[in-house]
């Protein structure tokens, strides 16, 4: 079955795309470019790597951009997948949705009126467990954004590690937050992994914190032979 | 022992992470055991080693179980309790004669009681993922609606429930208590 993998370049993505590797013929990703950094939909930090990250996993990339207007964005998503079905004649689109209801129901809704196959590799998953893999599995994945308590600028750009998925549970216990960021706590960029043919070495970034929310832009990187 | 049925397409789809992997997960944390098989795989063994069997969904677009529904006759035969999740419903149905109908419904919707049962006792809220549902027979009891069509059904005789929606996402005590309550 030929697949395209709804790609935002954070941890989810890259592990239901590394799932979806496995198992069925990924011929490309599909990445929309929100404007809006509250976007209901769409990881807005750093989404301009994703670029990079296509390019050393060795896949096409189709993006779109879209203001973020909460439903209206949903119309740039059908676009882009659509898109994607036509050039790469894809039979189905996988996603990273692990809780939400709401970007289930709409990427559901898409793919059924395009007529594709929809899959869900972490759907449902324990969160704590996502992390887990992803570290297990080898991928280097750095904290990029941070939008609540208690998470201040010392998050940012700190690796995933068994270290940080200690803290990240004990964080979750206190604060009643998601370990792994799925409501909106933390956003994460993945550098490398089993999957990358070459390594992301960022050059370059600036460091925005303010009233509790911040992010971490890469400004500048370079793709490393492994 | 309870037997989990992977209704997808082909067996290790992707669909088995998103449809069997969180049923497996909820039985799991009851302390019960269980045994995962592909349906394509299930042998009598693995029927008379198991207490309760527990058929799993699919894909939206994952229709491949309903050519297969004269290898799922032995649920006529089993004297076991069963509980159907939206595809295992839609078998479950066929295999006893009700009539599989066009009923779209896709993310949460409400859902009527019609009739208290040892799974739910409530209306619900629950995520729907399914082309069609069930026209009931003679055969079984109406338990739930949506505005839509049969949400849950009971065979009249036997232990045998079936659920279109996905209690896995919202409803977990749903499969708790098939996994502690019906016997």
């Amino acid at each position: 079955m030929r697949l395209g993998v709804l790609f935002s370049g954070g941890k989810d993505s890259i592990l239901a795309l590394y799932k979806a590797m496995e198992k069925e013929d990924v011929v490309c990703l599909i990445t929309v470019i929100s404007d809006n950094k509250e976007s209901y939909m769409f990881h807005t930090p750093n989404i301009h790597i994703t670029e990079y990250q296509a390019d050393s996993i060795g896949l096409p990339l189709v993006t779109i951009r879209t203001a973020g207007v909460k439903e209206e964005e949903l119309k740039e998503l059908r676009r882009v997948i659509e898109m994607a079905k036509e050039k790469f004649e894809i039979d189905g689109i996988v996603a990273g949705t692990v809780e939400s209801v709401y970007q289930a129901t709409r990427i559901q809704r898409i793919c059924d009126s395009l007529g594709l196959w929809c899959f869900n590799p972490l759907w449902q998953k324990n969160q704590l467990d996502i992390l887990r893999e992803v570290v297990e599995l080898g991928f280097d994945v750095v904290i990029t954004g941070v939008f609540a308590e208690p998470f201040d600028s010392s998050w940012l750009g700190r690796k995933i590690n068994s270290k940080t998925i200690d803290e990240l549970k004990k964080l979750s216990e206190i604060y009643k937050i998601s370990p792994a960021g799925e409501g909106g706590e933390f956003e994460t960029t993945v550098l490398d992994g089993p999957i990358f043919k070459k390594r992301l070495e960022v050059k370059g970034f600036s460091i925005n914190f303010s009233k509790g929310s911040g992010i971490m832009e890469i400004k500048k990187l370079e793709l490393k032979e492994k | 022992m309870i037997l989990i049925v992977d209704l997808s397409y082909k067996k290790n789809s992707l669909s088995f992470e998103e449809f069997v992997l969180p049923i497996a997960s909820i039985v799991e944390k009851t302390g019960t055991d269980f045994n995962i098989k592909h349906f394509t795989e299930l042998c009598e063994e693995d029927l008379r080693s198991s207490e309760k069997v527990i058929l799993c969904g699919t894909a939206l677009k994952d229709d491949e179980f309903l050519k297969h529904e004269e290898e799922f006759s032995w649920m006529k035969k089993i004297n076991k309790p069963i509980l159907g999740i939206c595809a295992g419903m839609q078998l479950i149905g066929l295999v006893f004669g009700s009539e599989l109908i066009e009923a779209k419904e896709i993310g949460m919707k409400e859902i009527k009681l019609k009739k208290p049962n040892k799974l739910f006792s409530t209306d619900l809220y629950a995520y729907e993922l399914h082309k069609y549902s069930i026209k009931p027979n003679e055969d079984f009891e109406i338990l739930a609606v949506s505005d839509l069509c049969v949400q849950a059904i009971k065979h009249r005789s036997k232990e045998i429930y079936g659920v279109i929606f996905h209690p896995e996402v919202r409803q977990r005590q749903i499969i708790v208590n098939f996994v502690e309550k019906v016997s």
